[in-house]
């Protein structure tokens, strides 16, 4: 077996740390909890540097050298000091700004400006010059720290006069709430106005409350909670309707008839957001075969190729964004148009070069772009090597719209919702209301009798295929926002897009919106029961066997251009 | 019929002549078995130029046993049944004396037998799961003690986890290795309710649901954690959808046994900052061998920028293990170099010893680190001593008394229970 370290203390930290803090006359309450908190502290110090220094300065020099489990306890002691700046040191320490000077040991608060570091001594707040980097080595933070580092900071901000960030403040020490940071809460909301403040630190104090030794205090503490929809609030109430953890039958009853209705609750919202997934996932479909509808449904085509498209589509947005790095947003905007662009040039040369001399002969046409995807992967290979770029999120595209506690989009995947329906609008436009569409249309029905027109039947397949093309470029662009930009990227959405294609019905673009949102929400709902693997298996299996009964898809084409198919 | 006689005549005067020269030449072939096209490309093609560049650096020494390496490297196309082809073209047609190469343990299983039935020599620098042990193969990776394991005790004592989401992609290394992890954490008390095992298929891009089922079984008021041995591209959009989904290290770290430097050079790092890899090597950590490595990488791929990781140093241990054997024995041949291989040390890149054992595992330091914004990692933990590694897994039922030696037994999973060899 492997040996371990004792390199991180066993020890409730969070509790000494917050000790610290809570340096003033406790409440009754709260005097078990500081009895085992001096405890580990005692413990604390014989376990870390023999002579644990308590002066500020002490302690900051002291963190130069620390290793990371001995940094620890060196917060606490920092925090012990009281000094005035140990706010500006922990801001800098979270945020790595925290570095020792390698020469002599002294630590710094440091800004960036180039290769230099402009320096700010933490003893005394002063600015100490400006010296290379190379100088200086960084005092790192891990997660535990960082979690530490962010409630203490949070600490400092409950005397904040804005009312939010006393409320981010709170919610920041409820992360993890123990005895110690709501016996600081409890001194807040004696003096605390704002009633969102209030209300928060209610929630965190019910929490509390409901392991008091009142049963009185318990039951009012649950009907507190009852109204709130988080699952840890749901799991703290089934521990409480068991006979062996609450012995009043009062309680039992109220953390029963509470978590009934929050489970209600949370189901109603679990299952709005798999519809959203269901509804996400769909769009993406949909966005990738949309633009395979037109070279296949309409066209007749079997592109593929058209996952290759997509991925030209995706490279165009790094490439665009490499050029302006600094307009995140402007940049995946434009690369909307010049995916199209790129993509749509890229279809229609392979239209004019290889597949025009293969209309009708299906087997061929297959093969010639199969080779034609692989041929493109490749050279995006030898271009960009065969590592995978990265495509920056706008910050309006991420994180995500926390609706309540139980329900939460994420924006991009909202946006992808949109934008898909706007494309499908777009192409229906095109389709429906311009002679372009009108030629489409005409030539796709009946090529003999669109020729006799005076339809030059070529030009539109050309510029059918680079419609399709290019649309496929513009989904390209929306998967760059979720998965990898690498040659691969057209592969894993191919057989998914013919899929949705024929599901939906040959030559029906609506057939291919209702088939891509129909197949992404059946997959989503199948994937919390049997598992992703087993969901993806059972789609297709759904589609082969609906394509034995149905063999135009969704939405059949109807009249005399489809016995032509 | 006369023509068909003085053909094979000449055919055999050929063969024995082109024998000959292969003799009195003088450079020593290796094999490069790495793919170079396909999905695997953006792995292996790193690790073929690592065996390249460790070539050349060994020919500027003056080569091995007085005679220039030559480099022999063939494209399997992240083909699994191209490997066995591949494979044999190296070893009947080139004649190589060793090959370095494989990836994935699918690749491995396929050109096992090729190499068996050919008594060749292949050094596999890749993690994976255990459960083999083969005299033909030297393993330079992780076997699961040496990476998954540790991983998990980290988790364990040092961050209280209590509940474990075991993610992976659905194929040979994580089914395997999520059973020893499973079988461990039971092993160590934690019920069946607390672990929840999930896998995708390869690929998988759509981690919406996934996601936000870790979120709501991490929210029940006990420490979680993820483990993941999610495979390759999946990865991106994985920690993407957490990102988005606001789940942070902070409060449900995730530890993956498949993420290193070269897979975070490709992408938007963000939302990963904080969360945890293990590995046995990392391009940050600071030791003399490992500076004069990285420079001698970017010089050699010419590219300042460029990362290294833990592959390429297992690479590197392969590559000096088989040198250090060859210049033992006095010969390339296989059967000899197989027999002086295991006792041999050579140093590795993090400043301590890898030592190649009777079961053809390697000794290895594990480290855990945290991935920083810049891509590299910053090492928060890591084990005292070089761990060595077990072919044979001590937590699965079927696997648990097995042993392998090659030294001692001449045998790769000799049953302690049963006194016998099962090959």
């Amino acid at each position: 077996m492997i040996p371990l370290p004792p390199f991180f203390m066993r020890l409730p930290l969070r509790r000494c740390l917050l000790a610290a803090i809570v340096a003033v006359s406790l409440p009754l309450q709260a005097d078990d909890a500081v009895a085992p908190a001096a405890d580990a502290a005692a413990e604390t110090t014989a376990e870390a540097a023999p002579a644990a220094p308590t002066a500020y300065p002490d302690v900051i020099r002291a963190l130069g050298t620390a290793s990371l489990s001995e940094r620890t306890a060196l917060l606490e002691a920092l925090l012990a000091t009281k000094n005035p700046n140990t706010a500006a040191v922990l801001t800098a320490w979270l945020e790595d700004h925290l570095h020792v000077r390698d020469a002599d040991g002294a630590v710094f608060i440091t800004a960036e400006a180039e290769a230099n570091y402009q320096l700010t001594d933490p003893l005394t707040m002063a600015t100490a010059g400006s010296e290379p980097a190379e100088g200086f080595t960084k005092i790192g933070s891990n997660n535990n720290l960082r979690k530490l580092l962010r409630s203490a900071l949070a600490s400092f901000k409950l005397g904040n006069p804005d009312a939010a960030v006393r409320l981010a403040a709170v919610q920041e020490m409820l992360r993890a709430p123990d005895e110690l940071t709501l016996t600081m809460l409890r001194e807040q909301a004696k003096t605390e106005q704002d009633p969102a403040v209030l209300k928060a630190i209610a929630a965190g104090q019910a929490y509390a409350d409901l392991t008091s030794d009142s049963a009185d205090t318990r039951l009012a503490a649950v009907n507190v909670l009852s109204g709130a929809l988080d699952g840890e609030t749901l799991a703290k109430l089934e521990a409480l309707r068991e006979e062996a953890n609450e012995p009043d039958e009062r309680v039992r009853s109220a953390a029963s008839v509470a978590i009934s209705s929050i489970a209600l609750k949370r189901k109603f919202f679990s299952a709005i957001e798999t519809l959203f997934f269901g509804l996400s996932l769909g769009s993406v479909l949909v966005l990738a075969a949309i633009g395979l509808a037109i070279t296949f449904g309409v066209m007749g085509v079997i592109n593929m190729a058209h996952g290759e498209l997509m991925m030209i589509g995706a490279y165009t947005a790094y490439v665009v964004q490499q050029l302006m790095p600094t307009h995140l947003a402007a940049s995946i905007l434009i690369s909307i148009p010049a995916a199209f662009v790129v993509s749509g040039l890229v279809g229609i040369a392979i239209e004019r070069g290889v597949v025009r001399f293969l209309y009708g002969r299906p087997l061929e046409t297959l093969l010639a772009t199969f080779g034609i995807s692989l041929f493109l992967q490749q050279l995006v290979r030898s271009i960009f090597s065969p590592l995978n770029r990265s495509v920056a999120t706008p910050e309006f595209m991420s994180g995500q719209w926390v609706i309540n506690d139980a329900l939460s989009l994420t924006w991009n995947r909202l946006y992808i919702v949109v934008f898909t329906m706007v494309v499908f609008a777009a192409l229906q436009l095109i389709l429906r209301r311009t002679s372009l569409g009108l030629k489409v249309r005409a030539v796709s029905q009946n090529r003999a009798m669109a020729r006799s027109m005076g339809i030059n039947s070529d030009r539109v397949d050309a510029i059918t295929f680079g419609l399709g093309s290019g649309i496929a470029g513009v989904a390209g662009v929306a998967l760059s926002q979720l998965t990898n930009v690498g040659p691969n990227l057209g592969q894993s959405y191919i057989i998914d897009s013919f899929m949705v294609v024929v599901f939906g019905g040959v030559g029906n673009l609506w057939g291919t919106v209702i088939g891509g949102m129909t197949l992404g929400v059946a997959g989503k709902l199948l994937e919390p029961a049997v598992g992703a693997v087993m969901a993806k298996i059972a789609m297709l299996v759904f589609i082969i066997l609906f394509i034995q009964r149905r063999k135009q898809g969704l939405f059949p084409q109807k009249g005399r251009a489809a016995e032509g198919h | 019929m006369k023509m068909n006689l003085i053909k094979t005549a000449l055919l055999a005067t050929a063969a024995a002549l082109s024998f000959s020269a292969q003799a009195a030449d003088d450079t020593i072939k290796v094999g490069v078995l790495h793919s170079l096209s396909g999905t695997m490309a953006i792995s292996e093609t790193t690790l073929k130029d690592t065996v390249l560049m460790l070539i050349e650096e060994q020919n500027k020494k003056g080569g091995v046993l007085g005679k220039k390496l030559e480099a022999v490297v063939v494209d399997p196309a992240s083909n699994w049944p191209l490997f066995a082809e591949k494979a044999s073209e190296l070893i009947d047609k080139n004649k190589v004396s060793v090959v370095f190469g494989c990836w994935t343990s699918v690749s491995r299983k396929s050109v096992l037998p090729v190499f068996e039935k050919s008594n060749s020599l292949l050094f596999y620098p890749v993690q994976y799961e255990g459960e083999e042990s083969s005299k033909n193969v030297i393993y330079t990776g992780a076997a699961p003690n040496q990476q998954a394991i540790p991983a998990v005790d980290y988790l364990m004592k040092d961050l209280k986890v209590k509940r474990w989401v075991l993610e992976g992609t659905d194929y040979v290394y994580p089914r395997t290795t999520n059973k020893i992890l499973e079988a461990y954490l039971k092993a160590k008390g934690v019920k069946a309710e607390d672990i929840i095992v999930n896998y995708t298929p390869f690929g998988f891009s759509d981690w919406q649901s996934e996601v936000s089922k870790i979120k709501a079984f991490g929210s029940a008021g006990k420490k979680t954690a993820v483990v993941s041995t999610i495979n390759g591209d999946a990865n991106v959009p994985f920690y993407k959808e957490l990102g988005n989904q606001k789940i942070s290290a902070e409060d449900i770290p995730v530890v993956a046994f498949s993420v290193g430097e070269e897979e975070l050079s490709g992408i938007d790092t963000k939302p990963l900052v904080g969360h945890l890899a293990a590995w046995n090597y990392f391009e940050s950590v600071k030791s003399p061998a490992n500076t004069a490595f990285i420079k001698a990488w970017q010089t050699y791929i010419k590219n300042p920028k460029r990362t290294t990781n833990d592959p390429m140093e297992a690479t590197y241990i392969g590559f000096n293990l088989w040198v250090k054997a060859v210049e033992k024995a006095g010969t390339t041949d296989t059967t000899k170099v197989i027999d002086t291989l295991p006792g041999l040390e050579v140093p590795n890149l993090t400043g301590g010893t890898a030592k190649l054992l009777p079961n053809h595992h390697i000794t290895k330091p594990v480290y855990i680190g945290e991935i920083k914004e810049d891509g590299q990692f910053e090492t928060v933990w890591q084990t005292k001593a070089e761990v060595p590694g077990d072919a044979w897994s001590d937590f699965l039922d079927g696997s648990k008394d097995l042993e392998s030696d090659w030294v001692a037994l001449k045998c790769g999973n000799y049953n302690t229970k049963l006194k016998k060899c099962s090959n």
